[in-house]
C-alpha cells in the first residue's frame, strides 16, 4: 500500500500525459488537438507540484510557529508557466481561425484532400 | 486525510481526461477541459501550491475555456469522422507510457522531506527570504525578486503572444455602427447580475494585486481576474460597448507599458549602483527597497497580463462578430 501511495501521483501524471499525447496524435480536429496539448501541459504542472510537496508541510507562506513548508520553487516555475501556456494556446487557436478561413475546414484529413486538388 | 483527497481527485482527473478522448461534441470537450482545470486547481491546493491553484482556476478554467469557445464559434462544434487508424497512436502511447512508468520507479517517494528537490536552493528561500525580502509569501519573494529576471522574460512572452494573436486576427478595430448588435440583450437577469458582479470582480482583482505579497495572489492572477470582469461585460453587453469603455488602442499601450515599467525598475536599480533588478538599492533600507521593487514590478506584470488577455479576447470576439456568429 505504501508503495502505491509513494508513486500514485507520478503514475497519474504519466497517465494524463499519455492521454494528452494520444489526443494530439490521433485527433482529427485541430481544436481537439489544442485541448490535448493543454491536458499534456497540465500533467507536467502536476508532476512539478507533486515533487514540491512535503508531507506534513504547509503552503509556503510564513506563519508563526510553523517550520515545515512545501518547496516554493516549483510553485514559482509553474505559476508563470500556466500564464505563458494560455498565451501560447491563444496563438495556436488564432492560427486555427486563420486555417479555417484559408481552407474552410479544421479537420486534418479534409485539407489534405484539398492540397491534392490544388 | 490529505492523501485520501489526493487519491480521489487524481482519479477524477484521470477519468475526465479519458472522457475527452471519446467525445465527438467539441463543446462538451471544452467544458470537460474547464472541469479538468478546476480539478487540477483543487489538487494544487491539496498539494500546498495555493498560488498555482489560484492561477490555474482563473487562467486554465476561465480564460482558456472562453478562448476555445470563441474558436468553436468560428470553426463549428462537431468533430467529423476520423479516418486515422487509432492502432498506431495507441501503440506509441502505450510504449512511451510504459517507459515513463518504469522511469517513475527511480523517482524519490512522494512527499518525503529529504528528497533531492528540497535539498538545494529551497531551504535558503524558506529560511532567508522572510528576512531578506521581508514578505511572508515566499512564492512572491522568489517570483518577483530572486527570479525577477525570469519573470520579466515570462511577461515579455505574454506580451509577444498578444502581438502574435493581433497579427493573425487583426487588432479588433471597431466595426461600423451597422454591425449587428451583439450580446445577450434580452436577458434582464444576466444584465442585473453582471452589473453587480463586475465591480466586485474588479475590486477583488485589485485586492489580489496588492495583497499578493502577504497571501496567495500577485500580478499574474490579478491581471487575469480583471480581464475576466471585462470579458463578462463584453459577453453580456456586446463588443462595441465594451470597446467604448476600454479601447483596443489603449490596451496595446497598456500591454507595452507594463513590460516597460518592469524593465525600467531594473534599469533604475542599475542607475542606483546595483545589478539589473536588484531592488535592495531602491531605498536606503534594503528590505524597504525590495518591497517597493516588488510592488512596482507586480503592477507591471498585472497591467501587461490584463491588457494582453483582454486584447486577445477582443481579437477573437471581433472575428466572431464579423462572421455573424454569436
Amino acid at each position: 500500500m505504501n508503495f502505491i501511495l509513494d508513486y500514485y501521483n507520478y503514475w497519474i501524471v504519466v497517465f494524463l500525459m499519455m492521454t494528452g499525447f494520444y489526443i494530439v496524435i490521433s485527433a482529427n480536429n485541430l481544436v481537439k488537438k489544442i485541448v490535448g496539448l493543454n491536458v499534456f501541459q497540465t500533467s507536467v504542472f502536476m508532476l512539478y507540484i507533486s515533487m514540491g510537496k512535503v508531507s506534513g508541510g504547509t503552503a509556503p507562506i510564513l506563519v508563526e510557529g510553523v517550520t515545515l513548508y512545501s518547496n516554493p520553487l516549483p510553485h514559482v516555475l509553474i505559476l508563470t508557466a500556466i500564464v505563458v501556456g494560455v498565451a501560447t494556446t491563444a496563438v495556436g487557436l488564432s492560427l486555427i481561425v486563420r486555417i479555417k478561413r484559408a481552407y474552410g475546414t479544421v479537420e486534418e484529413n479534409e485539407f489534405k484532400n484539398q492540397d491534392d486538388a490544388i | 486525510m490529505g492523501e485520501f483527497i489526493d487519491l480521489v481527485l487524481l482519479a477524477m482527473l484521470a477519468l475526465t481526461a479519458l472522457r475527452i478522448i471519446f467525445l465527438k461534441d467539441l463543446f462538451a470537450v471544452v467544458m470537460l477541459f474547464g472541469i479538468y482545470s478546476f480539478l487540477s486547481a483543487l489538487i494544487f491546493v491539496n498539494l500546498d501550491a495555493v498560488d498555482v491553484a489560484f492561477t490555474e482556476a482563473s487562467v486554465g478554467a476561465g480564460i482558456s475555456t472562453v478562448l476555445m469557445l470563441g474558436t468553436l464559434a468560428l470553426t463549428g462544434r462537431k468533430e467529423k469522422e476520423n479516418t486515422h487508424s487509432s492502432i498506431l497512436p495507441l501503440l506509441v502511447v502505450c510504449i512511451t507510457g510504459a517507459a515513463l512508468i518504469y522511469g517513475t520507479l527511480d523517482m524519490p517517494p512522494f512527499g518525503h522531506p529529504d528528497n533531492p528537490v528540497h535539498e538545494h536552493v529551497a531551504p535558503r528561500y524558506i529560511e532567508e527570504s522572510p528576512k531578506e525580502i521581508g514578505l511572508p509569501n515566499m512564492v512572491t519573494s522568489v517570483l518577483a525578486s530572486y527570479r525577477g529576471f525570469d519573470t520579466l522574460g515570462e511577461t515579455v512572452v505574454v506580451f509577444a503572444a498578444a502581438i502574435g494573436v493581433l497579427a493573425l486576427l487583426g487588432t479588433g478595430r471597431k466595426e461600423d455602427d451597422e454591425a449587428p448588435e451583439s450580446g445577450l440583450k434580452s436577458h434582464h437577469v444576466l444584465h442585473v447580475v453582471a452589473k453587480i458582479i463586475i465591480p466586485l470582480t474588479i475590486l477583488f482583482a485589485l485586492y489580489v494585486q496588492f495583497h499578493g505579497d502577504f497571501g496567495p495572489g500577485g500580478g499574474f492572477q490579478a491581471g487575469v481576474i480583471a480581464a475576466a470582469a471585462f470579458i463578462l461585460y463584453t459577453l453580456v453587453f456586446g463588443l462595441s460597448k465594451s470597446m467604448d469603455v476600454i479601447g483596443p488602442k489603449f490596451l496595446q499601450f497598456m500591454a507595452s507599458f507594463g513590460v516597460l515599467l518592469y524593465a525600467s525598475v531594473g534599469l533604475y536599480s542599475m542607475y542606483k549602483g546595483g545589478q539589473f533588478l536588484d531592488y535592495s538599492k531602491l531605498a536606503v533600507d534594503p528590505v524597504a527597497g525590495q518591497h517597493y521593487g516588488i510592488i512596482i514590478i507586480e503592477l507591471g506584470v498585472g497591467i501587461t497580463v490584463f491588457a494582453a488577455m483582454l486584447s486577445i479576447f477582443y481579437a477573437f470576439s471581433s472575428q466572431a462578430e464579423r462572421s455573424n456568429i454569436q
